[in-house]
């Protein structure tokens, strides 16, 4: 391995999230002291990840088949619908294992100052997909932004005609939270989802 | 160099890993940039909310160059805006607006007290804060140096009757004066005229009339937009528009305009 050839991995590296030059440079001395054990593993998983990863075109999942291993699941609840921001939310609820039901990847949420609008979101397809039938609920799970928001009121406004529930994620007290660190906007936003006891 | 002063957040956008740069419009200070270091961490993501009042204290070497802001909560607004989609989509037009419309560090203190009257009325008075955001975009214009003169007529003087406003002047025209040129004159809804001081016209004022009103402030916001930002397109104030558009138009059972211009 030439000079080059290091200086190139340690600037490809620390194009990544959490890497600066710095920790880059170790990384890569790592990764080059460990050539069989994790350089070569690495390269070679890189390059299947490249190759075999496509986007669902269903859900717009990240996956290694289209559909997706969660849309083909028919174990999971057909008529539940579960729209989020990106592939990391996706991820985040899978890990909770709260939910049963499938997914729709909007990729983003839309923002007058960064010109996203519905046509740069995953949003025809979306209505599409609950035009087509089947589905009773859609779960707008998207972040407690005002862009999030935004979103998930423009998105109940285009659902209102298609008959089925739109829900959306409640706004509150995060479990371990104390009431004596929480910001003013998320203890009224907990107050107003407030809930009976009993 | 060094600040303080209380503002409303405009907009985030992340910087790096951990930091993000916002602009926010402040009362002493118009409207500025900086960064806020930590932004995207747990403890100011919730702060650093477009709508949001804010303290702010922003230090410097150099007062030309970006420096960074120290922010803590003065009132959480936007979240009280949540779970009302019409008022959510009106402080996001507004916002808006004033991040593309305002010049950077001047001044416009009236602004900024109007501006918080609007968010109050926002969250608090639905079935006013329409009427309260044309008359809020109005006082955008004159800022910015695109003031209407809806006070009397351009033509004749008179200050009664006036139904018409020119696209090219922005001064009112009387019924009498514009009858011939009515095609290319825009409506000048009732409370946004001679009326408009008179709290009950606030109250009278019908739908179609605060729409018309929001179509007239857009043309000439437009107008402003086309000249100094012409590759800006104002999306939340259109999103803003069709909402009410939609929410209005049954109830009123008149037909509302569709081609608004900005």
């Amino acid at each position: 391995m030439s000079q080059s050839e290091i200086e190139h991995l340690i600037q490809l590296l620390s194009k990544l999230p959490g890497l600066g030059p710095r920790s880059a440079r170790r990384a890569t001395l790592y990764l080059i002291s460990r050539r069989e054990s994790l350089l070569t593993p690495l390269s070679a998983a890189m390059q299947a990840a490249a190759d075999n990863v496509k986007v669902c075109s269903q859900c717009w999942n990240l996956d290694v088949t289209d559909p997706c291993d969660i849309c083909r699941d028919v174990k999971r609840d057909q008529s539940l619908l579960c729209v989020v921001e990106d592939v990391s939310d996706l991820w985040a609820l899978e890990r909770s294992e709260a939910f049963r039901g499938r997914y729709h990847v909007l990729g983003g949420t839309l923002s007058a100052l960064d010109g996203i609008g519905p046509d740069e979101l995953n949003m025809e397809p979306l209505i599409h997909r609950v035009g087509e039938g089947g589905i009773t609920e859609v779960i707008l799970a998207l972040n407690a932004t005002v862009d999030g928001q935004t979103t998930s009121h423009y998105l109940s406004d285009r659902l209102s005609d298609f008959g089925v529930q739109v829900t959306r994620l409640a706004h509150g007290v995060p479990v371990g939270g104390e009431l004596d660190y929480l910001d003013d906007g998320t203890l009224s936003a907990a107050l107003k989802s407030r809930r009976s006891m009993g | 160099m060094q600040w303080n002063d209380s503002g409303l957040i405009l907009s985030v956008r992340k910087h790096g890993e951990n930091s993000v740069i916002i602009h926010a419009f402040t009362r002493k200070q118009g409207r500025s940039s900086g960064l806020v270091r930590g932004g995207v961490g747990r403890r100011l993501r919730g702060i650093l909310q477009p709508g949001n009042e804010v303290e702010l204290e922003w230090r410097s070497r150099l007062s030309e160059q970006l420096g960074s802001f120290t922010v803590e909560l003065k009132k959480s607004r936007a979240s009280a805006l949540f779970d009302m989609p019409d008022a959510l989509a009106g402080a996001s037009s507004a916002l808006a607006l004033l991040d593309i419309v305002l010049p950077e560090r001047e001044a416009h203190g009236a602004l900024f007290d109007a501006t918080l009257l609007l968010f109050d009325a926002l969250a608090d008075q639905p079935e006013i804060w329409p009427l309260l955001l044309a008359r809020w975009e109005l006082g955008l214009l004159t800022e910015i140096g695109y003031g209407l003169d809806l006070t009397h007529c351009a033509a004749t003087g008179v200050t009664s009757d006036l139904v018409y406003v020119s696209p090219k002047s922005g001064r009112a025209v009387s019924a009498g004066a514009g009858a011939p040129y009515r095609e290319k004159l825009l409506p000048l809804p009732a409370f946004l005229g001679a009326r408009s001081l008179d709290p009950d016209a606030a109250e009278e004022a019908p739908s179609a009339d605060i729409l018309g009103g929001l179509e007239l402030t857009g043309y000439f916001i437009g107008k402003f937009i086309s000249e100094h930002h012409p590759r800006v397109h104002l999306s939340a104030r259109e999103r803003m528009l069709s909402a009410l558009r939609r929410r209005h138009a049954p109830q009123s059972g008149e037909k509302i305009p569709e081609n608004d211009e900005a």
